[in-house]
């Protein structure tokens, strides 16, 4: 069954960049891609306890701020080290000007 | 702080570790000055023309240095010509050590070849090694859990200056990549290289190895050292302001906090040595905000200096903090330099600057 949840504000969001949104206790990252898609990733590193949203988004790869690790956030491959558990993705949709995600 | 243990024990896998981990020092949240995201996300910007303007010139001083070296070999000149192509080679330490990071170029592959290239030359393995320094960042200067704490206390005066000319480090780094080749991995090193990267680890150590032994053979077999003069060696007999850039990074200074400007040192530096070590003298910034390439932490000093202790006024202002710190550090192991840290930074609720303190931007 879905779980669908307003997230954030499509214009929160600049193009190659990601968000932060945190729900239940859990923490998501949310991504606009440079050709306007969104993606949503589980919001904290694999590696370590770090906030993706804190990274830098380069073409489809966030990169995470404390030890460069790497992933491609659409669909959550860990790139290499040291990063090398993936990360999990949820679908996103853009209703109006809200971007959802199905926590499902 | 721990400050209950007298005798302390640096290795990953004695009680020192564990105490720091039931204290909640390990792999913690650690302090970041405030920094607007528009302005970070600038800052973390790649730049491959910032990147080849970097590591083309450092390449062309090699090349050129190592042109002069051989063609001055067997007359007096070979001396200085060498000094300084080992000078320029050592920079391998400070380049693989950025390269590794991968924020210098914005295009995979560049980063690729000059970090396999830099790796190479500073002997640090590069699956082993990414590892170790990902530890490092996680866990700058924690007692029995960073295995890169270069000053352990006691101070052992004897490794110090070897290591002026890379002595005691790089012996133990060519013993270890050796001992990897042959398969043999110890506990400490399993602590922190996982097990899928194990297999990576000793193949790239097995080529490693190859290569050493192949410039050893090449030597006999012409009947020269001349080879060797050019690949391993330069990384020893070029070491020394190596040393001295690295001895400011982080020697003397707290251990067991988890905020950079305590148990990390910035130094300005003139644009000469900055180059030589590829600003790597903006230390606070960098471990602070590793996302940062190299060419933007003059950048980011700017903007965080009113959150971070004075920066060192040049290498002579820091070591008069260093040397008499480490010199009673030899029978005070308690004792280290204490930096003065600012007031906070109060909350702007206009430009809500604070928001990576509360993310966790650490």
């Amino acid at each position: 069954m879905s779980h669908w949840i307003a997230a954030c504000a499509v214009d929160d969001i600049e193009q190659e960049d990601v968000a932060r949104f945190d729900h239940e206790g859990r923490t998501f990252a949310i991504y606009r891609s440079p050709d306007d898609a969104f993606f949503a990733t589980d919001g904290v590193c694999t590696h370590e306890k770090v906030h993706l949203a804190d990274g830098l988004v380069m073409d489809h790869i966030i990169e995470c701020p404390k030890h460069n690790g790497r992933f491609d956030y659409r669909t959550g491959k860990a790139q290499g080290a040291p990063v090398c558990v993936s990360l999990k993705t949820y679908t996103v949709k853009v209703e109006g000007d809200r971007v959802w995600i199905n926590l499902d | 702080m721990i400050d209950d243990v007298m005798d302390r024990d640096y290795s990953l896998e004695g009680p020192c570790g564990k105490q720091a981990a039931a204290k909640g020092l390990v792999s913690a949240q650690w302090f970041a000055c405030t920094v607007d995201r528009k302005q970070m996300k600038q800052l973390m910007q790649r730049d491959d023309w910032q990147g080849l303007k970097y590591l083309g010139s450092w390449l062309l001083l090699l090349i050129g240095s190592g042109t002069l070296a051989y063609f001055s070999w067997g007359s007096v000149w070979a001396v200085p010509a060498f000094l300084l192509y080992g000078l320029f080679y050592s920079m391998s330490d400070h380049t693989s050590h950025e390269l590794s990071h991968g924020t210098p170029f914005k295009s995979g592959w560049l980063n690729t070849f000059f970090s396999q290239l830099s790796a190479f030359m500073a002997l640090h393995e590069p699956v082993y090694w990414r590892w170790s320094h990902a530890r490092h960042h996680t866990d700058t200067i924690i007692v029995g859990n960073d295995r890169e704490i270069a000053f352990p206390r006691p101070i052992r005066l004897l490794g110090l200056f070897a290591d002026f000319f890379f002595l005691k480090s790089g012996t133990i780094e060519l013993l270890r990549i050796i001992r990897h080749a042959f398969g043999s991995v110890s506990q400490a090193t399993r602590s922190f290289v996982p097990a899928s990267e194990i297999d990576r680890m000793i193949r790239v150590s097995r080529l490693y190895t190859l290569i050493f032994a192949g410039t050893v053979a090449w030597c006999f077999v012409i009947g020269s050292i001349l080879p060797a003069l050019f690949i391993v060696l330069p990384h020893f007999y070029g070491a020394p302001l190596t040393q001295v850039f690295n001895i400011t990074q982080h020697a003397g200074l707290a251990e067991d906090v988890l905020d950079h400007r305590e148990n990390t040192r910035t130094v300005q530096l003139n644009q000469l040595l900055a180059f030589l070590y590829m600003n790597m003298n903006y230390h606070v910034e960098h471990h602070m905000f590793p996302m940062v390439p190299f060419y933007n932490l003059p950048r980011l000093h700017a903007l965080i200096k009113d959150q971070c202790p004075p920066a060192h006024a040049g290498l002579s202002d820091a070591y008069r903090e260093i040397i008499p710190t480490l010199w009673r550090q030899r029978k005070d192991t308690r004792f280290y330099a204490k930096r003065q840290l600012p007031a906070p930074v109060a909350v702007s609720p206009v430009t809500g600057a604070s928001q990576q303190q509360q993310r966790g931007y650490a």
